[in-house]
């Protein structure tokens, strides 16, 4: 039994076809996301002039962000988000991995933990805030506390559903070329769970991400969270937008990229 | 019962336990922590009292709305995109790192478009949830086999009877998940919302007892939106499992 169609609704796997692109196919596909992006800017751009007050037009926002990367204040503050987000997501990378082997090795644990994990995943973590708070103090142990609880489960479930799933026929094989354990591990099982734990890693990168910044809105002085909230504060809606515009590249950007591994790593 | 759900009922019961001894036992300050069973005692208090009935009433209500919508237009956008390769292609990305954007930083625009009400709560609670129908649709329209489509087709099914004999059920489960996850990123979405931003439901009330130095009614708001959204999914577990067995698929 999997416990895949139940959490990996967030997992976006991708289209199908990953045969090698022609030059003219990739030549296309660059014009659709240019595209793309084209429609939602032009969207940006309605939204603008419907709401003026709570929202900068692409252009002046582009302009914003460009000012505020080079702008020591906002290095500062994006370091400081760097920082837990990188402890967050080593913790939860790691973690996560080792938690998953470790249940999806011994079955029965697994059965039993399956659920319990699924239900953790959906719960709104963002009310357990004050609790984290009251345990770590303010400061960066909270933001990494809640950078983590929000970016391990998947990272869990899905090693946890890679293992279980292996396919029976490696296991005997390499029983069959009286492979030691270490190099069954190393030559059978981690290549064959490898393409599902990068996808497990990309959508904890994604909630690492989404909780560091949540833990900055409430319980910090520094970090791109706290300049989003102060942004809402103060009203300052043009630092505001272009924070969450740099927020959404960089993000998108890392998707990219992750994405593309993964496909790579799935042929 | 079987083993498995005994050895988890176990643990469960078993880590609730501990927590309550190492409160009584002063292992855990009482600023930090309160025992579980001084929290259900106090939310018992709340919910015959009907303090919270008001905040309930309301949190619910959104969370019901922006499970509904995000169902409709998540499975008909997902359709839709899946319809069409390239454009599909082109949102890849996006729809890969959707859930890194924290969606209620929205919430001043969505304020600034609709107005002070109840629908700038629903859009952060519909924009959390409608992606991972979307996504849902995605794959379960990917995996219908081939061969069943083609099997309608040789049977000259009418498209509108494709669809609802042959791909709606072969996709079925994987719609099941987006609707399943949608209605936990619902309940975030609006949660959320209601914790940093607005002026009433749940999240507000929790927010607002944090604030107040309120332990008592803090940990019982915390402990009821975790049994109910946990009892939630556990039942629509429990009624997927159901659904997989009729298929023979479990």
């Amino acid at each position: 039994m999997s416990v895949i169609p139940e959490t990996s609704g967030s997992a976006y796997v991708g289209g199908h076809d990953s045969a090698p692109a022609t030059q003219r196919q990739s030549l296309q596909r660059l014009l659709d996301s240019f595209l793309l992006i084209v429609v939602l800017v032009v969207i940006w751009q309605l939204v603008y002039w419907k709401s003026e007050v709570a929202i900068t037009g692409p252009i002046e926002t582009v302009k914003t962000a460009i000012e505020l990367l080079g702008s020591e204040t906002f290095w500062r503050h994006a370091l400081a988000s760097g920082r837990a987000f990188g402890l967050s997501l080593l913790m939860s990378s790691i973690g996560g991995v080792a938690v998953g082997l470790a249940l999806g090795a011994h079955r029965f644990s697994g059965a039993v933990a399956a659920p319990i994990l699924t239900a953790l995943y959906t719960i709104p973590k963002v009310t357990l805030y004050p609790l984290v708070l009251l345990i770590f103090g303010l400061g960066i142990s909270a933001k990494v506390a809640f950078g983590v609880m929000h970016g391990i489960i998947p990272v869990v479930i899905f090693t946890m559903d890679a293992v279980r799933n292996i396919n029976p026929v490696l296991i005997k094989t390499a029983r069959v070329l009286k492979l030691s354990p270490s190099e069954t591990a190393y030559r059978i099982l981690i290549p064959a769970v490898m393409p599902e734990i990068v996808t497990g890693l990309r959508v904890g990168f994604s909630l690492t991400l989404l909780g560091v910044i949540i833990g900055e809105m409430f319980a910090s002085q520094q970090g791109l969270g706290f300049m989003i909230i102060n942004g809402m504060n103060v009203h300052n809606v043009r630092s505001l937008t272009a924070v969450v515009l740099l927020l959404v590249f960089f993000a998108v950007v890392s998707g990219s990229v992750l994405l593309a591994l993964e496909r790579r790593l799935q042929r | 019962m079987n083993q498995v759900t005994l050895v988890r009922l176990c643990v469960i019961a078993g880590s609730v336990l501990a927590v309550e001894a190492l409160c009584r036992f002063g292992v855990i300050n009482r600023l930090t922590l309160l025992p579980p069973s001084e929290m259900a005692a106090y939310l018992v208090h709340l919910l015959v009292s009907g303090e919270i009935n008001q905040a309930i009433v309301q949190t619910f209500s959104n969370v019901a709305i922006a499970f509904v919508l995000s169902v409709v237009f998540g499975f008909v956008l997902g359709a839709v995109i899946h319809a069409m390769p390239r454009l599909r292609r082109a949102c890849d990305p996006f729809l890969a790192s959707y859930y890194s954007v924290p969606i209620f930083v929205f919430y001043p625009l969505f304020v600034s478009l609709f107005g002070l009400n109840r629908w700038p709560l629903i859009m952060i609670g519909f924009l959390f949830a409608i992606t991972a129908m979307v996504i849902a649709t995605l794959n379960g329209l990917d995996r219908v086999p081939p061969v069943l489509v083609k099997f309608a087709r040789v049977h000259r099914m009418s498209r509108s009877a494709e669809i609802l004999r042959v791909v709606l059920p072969a996709a079925g489960p994987y719609l099941f998940t987006g609707v399943k996850l949608a209605l936990a990123y619902s309940f975030i979405g609006v949660l959320a919302g209601e914790f940093i931003l607005s002026g009433g439901g749940l999240g507000y009330a929790i927010a607002y007892a944090y604030d107040a130095f309120d332990n008592r009614t803090m940990y019982a708001l915390m402990l009821f939106v975790l049994i109910v959204v946990t009892a939630i999914n556990s039942a629509l577990f429990i009624w997927e499992q159901r659904l997989l067995r009729r298929r023979g698929k479990v």
